[in-house]
């Protein structure tokens, strides 16, 4: 029917009523997204600037090595934030992959590394596994995780009574000391974390699938799969920082670990990734730990007195006001 | 009225209507079967000691339990519970110079608030329960380890000592209050008017609020009993060991919690809240850590049966309930 | 310009203008469809030639959604024939109809929202350099992708901070970038301004032209004559018609889509409604129920206390606010000006106590977020007043206080509490007024629930009896009932006969008489012709979200409404859009619609309607090869 004649309409414009942020809104979300790198920034420059003398080497040695592997929790945590599920169970896969690897260094140092990551991983691909094809909550899955794994490592040491060494001999042991080696083996762990998000078809699934999982379905991306991936992604994240841990300590340590998830999704969520699902930023969990990393050391040097509930009540109060801006944002995007 | 019987509209299959049972009964059956089998192993498992003990334990447990249940049977569920407790001893070394009611009436109120905290940013800023409760979660321990100062602090009070240790007609008065504390939540559910709405918007929360419901306030107050509740606990837990650790007290009681509830049938959905069953969760995971020590298994062990436990507790009670 | 291996070659056009005789591109024979016993498919009938723009037409429930679905590979159809270019084929999954060729577009934008554009756009088929995705050319293509779409936006936003039609437009340019032999849209335009739409049907005609097939869903008829060429109606899960679209007029295609013969129009009446407003009848035993119904306490409901048989007595007046006394010129409902971002245009209407107002118009016309705006669940600037009083805090509970109730549309979602019996979701609203500090009396809620089972005949095993057992009818009226206990000033039906039998369906027709009868306020929504024109004093007709005609006793007919529906210049229209509506006419000669015209000058566009290779071809040509 209807015949059209000549004037071809031409391309309308979207722009600017395509889009729809104000200049106040764009600013929001950039300060959304820069936000824990503007903060991390403010509060090493205001500590350097109170105490200039301070902020010596030693200060960044101890905020680098001392606590660069738990911060791997908290890249796995990312990911599995961003699919809009939780995993409870790393702090005691972290105590877990820390024994495994000081039995299997007995061993020979190889196994040191491959049991922790064989163990964990499998560990976390059930509980992807109960979630994805269970479809069971994430949130309950993975405490039964956290229970689970601690009742296992207290099998493996005979209720905590057998402490297994790491040979003083073993290169195993090269793997956690000084600040270097360590730092830079987190690095490297973080970089590939970054490409896999940001840079792979799996990070795009990733946040798909925390971001509008019906969807996700109907773009015939693998849901499924990529949850249980990202669960056992995490646990062997989990096992491979207990493992390093362990190197570090030269022993395998039963009480470790314990609350290590809490601080793990307290740095992601400072970070910048939404607990809701469907915006991760490995980017924003790295400004996230450092953040958590520098506060602690702060309060640890000015505020020893009060010891680490200073810290875990800064913590807190910097997490509940991170979801509250989150949520704030997040509902006036949708009015 | 017409007495039709209409045919369910999804097909309740066999296999449906066993897991709707054993949802809804399994945690009695179980409970019994446990103490049949504890006893047959060890007669010694009925005596009057041993059941006063398992009553120290479990008090504390039932009334975080009765707490958690109310939330959960809104869709939520209150990580913050362990440290309310923590806040809440930490609290009663500090005012207990001003005698122990004043002392307990101001570790209620803390309890109190630290709900409110939570249930506001659920309710009104829409934050997820998850989330909103484990930033208090890690912010109150840390707040209550602040209080307290660095060591445990002894609390020598003879009221409150009296809460966690006396017994009355034979039965701890924790277990008494634990039981006045099931009875007021049963009835408060099942016969008031915020019981019957918190079960209507767990259950469907757009219908509820197309109903006039006053969802926010529901919410919020219901966050608010668990605050109170979990606070209870933590005033007993301080008399039953004469000390106040915010450190320690308390942790992991928002697992053993959350544990009770879904053993006890609540589903995690929401739209129900089982009060009994809740007890009897609290009871059962009580009395199995106790039996399994009591007969050298390994804590390892009882960990990971506990870990099993949930998964099945949850398996059962997954996807129903939910239209 | 470097192309990794999974991005195919951009030289593969589509063979342009397909002959008459060639296959099908996309055809359902007799497909089947049921969910549970229940038919949503009963024999569909689509066949769709290729480089033709075909409508797919049919009012709420007629399955059109379900025919997209299994044509899609959502579900899978009991029975029948989906064949794709002459080929029978089975899709599993979307991922299955995708490869096979067939992308669609749905009624809800379903992009991520926190993902930058560029991503969302090459979701699942990202371009690749080393195995990595490579974000530059990613973004440089998206943005010469979206450039042609009229779309000009940072293609690094996140998806979310563009407008609606800008992100129904990136939906748009990832559905049709993969090998778009059949592209099908499920209501495309619903949220997109005049000018969207013509870049939307731009890029249809471009489609067309290159010999891919488009099924086009929409309700909004001026549209479908501008674009489609070819029309098929289902309706109650059958195809009742399948031919040209020019050779169709507008108002056999909604006789068609409604299921009323226009030519016959019967004059017996098919539903239980009361033939007049002088012949309603309120029900017999209210003497009863004025007994039961709870007095209203100080405050908070002291306005609602007068018995329900004779509202305006007002014997509580001295705990009231002062207005139960009340000049039978007043409203029970007056809404004013209601507007909103998308759906909503300046609605305003009154509904008189015992007077039942019909609300009409197509799927889509913003009937159901007329009634959620009056209860204060859908956000809408503009003023709700009842019995002359306005609310001012626009909250549901603020509004069922001061007297409104409203059986939602989707009675599962939120209608029913499924877990709760009978009992509890009778008396779920009425709560704070059975009991006495906050302890519920339960003697009064027995008499209550046993009051209206028995009045509604509500078939249950008990009261005790979960409400998700019941049969749809039966929960509606549970939903009636829960309202009615509140004794409300104005009920807003949305629906309130859908999905349910005809038994009861007469049944909660006769209780919307009675409760007329007894002064309630109604506004009554309904798809079916005949239950609007039956049981309505007046009606209010919406389009796209204004109101465009107000028929008036006499005037209320079978033929005036559909005139109304059809938008050719009814009575008592109203509203500039409705007079382009109307100068639009028939549909046969359409001209463009001004709003378009200011722009013609842009170049670029040009380019595309060639529909010849182009930069960025690319991905436009791209053949999913499976």
């Amino acid at each position: 029917m209807s015949v059209r004649t000549a004037q071809v309409p031409a391309a309308p414009r979207l722009s600017p009523e395509g889009l729809l942020e104000t200049p106040r809104e764009r600013w929001i979300r950039r300060a959304e997204r820069r936000g824990p790198l503007v903060v991390l920034v403010a509060v090493c420059a205001a500590a350097t600037i109170a105490s200039p003398s301070d902020a010596s080497w030693s200060d960044v040695s101890s905020i680098l090595g001392n606590n660069a592997f738990v911060w791997l929790l908290a890249l796995g945590m990312t990911f599995v934030i961003t699919t809009g599920g939780i995993d409870l169970s790393v702090g005691s896969l972290y105590a877990l992959g820390g024994v495994l690897a000081a039995r299997g260094s007995a061993s020979g140092p190889w196994l040191a590394i491959l049991l922790p990551l064989v163990v964990c991983a499998a560990w976390g691909a059930v509980q992807g596994i109960l979630v994805a094809y269970g479809g069971m909550a994430p949130f309950i899955v993975t405490l039964a995780g956290l229970l689970g794994a601690r009742g296992l490592l207290q099998a493996l040491t005979n209720q905590g009574s057998t402490t297994y060494l790491v040979p003083a001999h073993s290169w195993f042991r090269h793997l956690g000391a000084g600040t270097w080696v360590p730092v830079g083996i987190v690095a490297a762990l973080f970089a590939i974390g970054w490409v896999l998000m940001e840079r792979t078809g799996y990070g795009a699934t990733l946040t798909a699938i925390g971001g509008n999982q019906d969807s996700a379905v109907l773009l015939g991306l693998p849901v499924a799969r990529a949850k249980v991936l990202v669960y056992l992604l995490s646990g062997t994240l989990a096992g491979a920082a207990g493992a390093l841990g362990g190197a570090r300590l030269g022993s395998g340590v039963t009480t470790i670990g314990v609350g290590y998830e809490l601080t793990a999704i307290a740095a992601v969520v400072i970070g910048g990734t939404l607990l809701t699902g469907g915006y991760g930023t490995v980017g924003g969990t790295v400004c996230g730990v450092l953040l958590l990393a520098v506060i602690h050391h702060l309060i640890d040097r000015y505020l020893s007195q009060y010891g680490s509930a200073m810290t875990d009540a800064v913590n807190g109060a910097f997490l509940a006001v991170v979801v509250l801006a989150q949520a704030l944002l997040e509902r006036s995007r949708r009015r | 009225m017409t007495a039709t019987v209409i045919e369910p509209v999804d097909g309740a299959g066999t296999r449906e209507r066993i897991l709707d049972l054993s949802q809804r009964y399994g945690v009695y059956v179980a409970l019994a079967v446990l103490i049949a089998v504890a006893t047959a192993l060890n007669t010694d498992f009925m005596s009057v000691s041993n059941w006063r003990v398992q009553m120290f334990q479990a008090a504390p447990t039932v009334l975080v339990a009765l707490g958690m249940a109310l939330v959960i049977g809104t869709e939520g569920v209150d990580l913050s519970v362990g440290a309310t407790i923590a806040l809440a001893a930490s609290i009663i070394p500090l005012y207990i110079g001003y005698g122990p009611a004043p002392a307990i009436v101001l570790a209620l109120l803390l309890g109190a608030a630290s709900g409110l905290v939570g249930g506001s940013m659920v309710a009104f800023a829409g934050v997820q329960p998850i989330v909103a409760t484990l930033s208090l979660m890690i912010g109150v321990r840390g707040l209550a380890e602040l209080l307290n100062g660095s060591s445990a602090k002894p609390v020598a009070d003879s009221t409150i000592a009296d809460l966690g240790e006396h017994t009355l007609a034979g039965i701890p008065l924790m277990a008494w209050i634990a039981l006045a504390a099931t009875a007021v939540v049963a009835y408060t559910v099942r016969r008031t008017t915020f019981g019957r709405q918190l079960v209507a918007i767990g259950d469907n929360k757009r219908a509820s609020l197309l109903a006039g419901l006053p969802v926010r306030r529901v919410l919020v107050t219901v966050y608010v009993l668990s605050g109170v509740l979990a606070a209870l606990a933590g005033v007993l837990i301080v008399g039953h060991g004469a000390e106040a650790d915010p450190a320690n007290q308390g942790l992991n009681m928002e697992l053993s919690a959350i544990t009770a509830v879904v053993v006890g049938g609540t589903p995690l959905s929401g739209g129900r809240v089982r009060v009994v069953g809740t007890v009897a969760g609290a009871m059962f995971m009580q009395l199995i850590s106790a039996v399994l020590i009591q007969h050298n298994v390994p804590t390892s062990t009882t960990q990971i049966v506990e870990a099993v436990l949930i998964c099945l507790a949850v398996y059962v009670s997954r996807e129903r309930g939910t239209r | 310009m470097p192309t990794s291996p999974d991005e195919p070659d951009p030289s593969a056009p589509s063979a342009v203008g397909a002959p008459a005789g060639a296959p099908a591109a996309l055809e359902a024979r007799r497909v089947v469809k049921s969910f549970g016993g229940v038919h949503a498919l009963r024999a569909a009938d689509l066949l769709v030639r290729p480089g033709e723009v075909h409508a797919l037409m049919g009012e709420n429930g007629a399955g059109k959604s379900t025919l997209i679905k299994l044509l899609t590979g959502v579900y899978r159809p009991d029975d029948g024939v989906i064949a794709l270019h002459g080929t029978e084929r089975d899709f599993r999954t979307p991922l299955e109809a995708q490869t096979a060729g067939i992308s669609t577009i749905y009624q809800e934008v379903n992009l991520v929202p926190m993902m930058s554009v560029a991503r969302n756009l090459f979701l699942g088929r990202e371009p690749r350099r080393y195995g990595l995705v490579d974000l530059r050319m990613m973004n440089r293509l998206a943005a010469e992708i979206l450039e042609r779409y009229g779309v000009r936006v940072d293609v690094t936003a996140p998806v979310h901070s563009l407008g609606l039609g800008a992100q129904q437009m990136v939906a748009l340019a990832r559905a049709v970038r993969t090998d778009a032999r059949v592209v099908i849209m499920d209501e495309p335009t619903s949220s997109l301004e005049p000018r969207e739409v013509q870049t939307l049907f731009d890029v249809i005609r471009t489609l067309r032209d290159q010999g891919s097939a488009v099924v086009f869903v929409s309700h909004r008829l001026d549209e479908l004559y501008e674009i489609c060429d070819r029309v098929t109606v289902l309706r109650d899960g059958r195809t009742v018609h399948s031919g040209a679209m020019a050779a169709l007029p507008r108002m056999e295609l909604i006789s068609l889509m409604l299921g009323r013969d226009l030519v016959a129009a019967h004059d017996g009446r098919v539903t239980a409604f009361a033939p007049d407003r002088s012949q309603r009848q309120p029900a017999p035993d209210d003497a009863a129920l004025a007994e039961l119904l709870p007095a209203g306490r100080r405050g908070r409901w002291g306005r609602r206390a007068a018995g329900p048989g004779d509202p305006g007595s007002g014997t509580t007046g001295s705990e009231t606010t002062g207005s139960s006394t009340r000049d039978s010129g007043r409203a029970a409902l007056s809404v004013s000006g209601l507007t909103d971002r998308h759906r909503l245009r300046d609605v305003s209407l009154d509904v008189a106590p015992g007077e039942v107002v019909g609300l009409g118009g197509l799927l889509g016309a913003g009937r159901s977020e007329t009634a959620q705006a009056v209860l204060g669940a859908h956000p809408a600037a503009g003023t709700v007043s009842v019995d002359g009083k306005r609310i001012r805090r626009r909250n549901p509970q603020a509004a069922v206080r001061a007297g409104i109730a409203m059986l939602a549309e989707d009675r599962k979602a939120e209608g029913v509490i499924p877990g709760l019996s009978v009992r509890e979701n009778i008396v779920l609203a009425a709560l704070p007024r059975l009991s006495r500090a906050g302890i519920v009396s339960t003697a009064r809620q027995d008499r209550i629930v046993e009051f209206f089972m028995n009045r509604l005949r509500i078939k249950a095993s008990g009261p005790e009896q979960k409400v998700q057992d019941l049969s749809g009818g039966n929960q509606q009226k549970v939903l009636l009932a829960r309202w009615m206990c509140l004794n409300p000033r104005v009920l807003l039906l949305d629906e309130p006969t859908r999905g349910i039998d005809v038994g009861a369906k007469a049944e909660v027709q006769g209780i919307i008489d009675q409760l007329a009868a007894e002064g309630v306020g109604v506004l009554l929504i309904s798809s079916e012709l005949d239950e609007l024109i039956e049981g309505s004093d007046r009606v209010v007709v919406l389009r796209t979200g204004s109101v465009v005609a107000r028929l008036d006793g006499d005037e209320v007919t079978a033929p005036n409404l559909l005139a109304a529906l059809a938008g050719e210049g009814a009575e008592g229209a109203e509203g500039a859009e409705d007079a382009e509506a109307a100068a639009l006419g028939d549909g046969s000669e359409l001209g463009e619609p001004e709003a378009s015209e200011p722009e013609a000058s842009e170049p670029g566009r040009g380019q595309s309607e060639s529909g010849g290779p182009e930069p960025g071809g690319a991905d436009e040509g791209e053949g999913n090869a499976s």
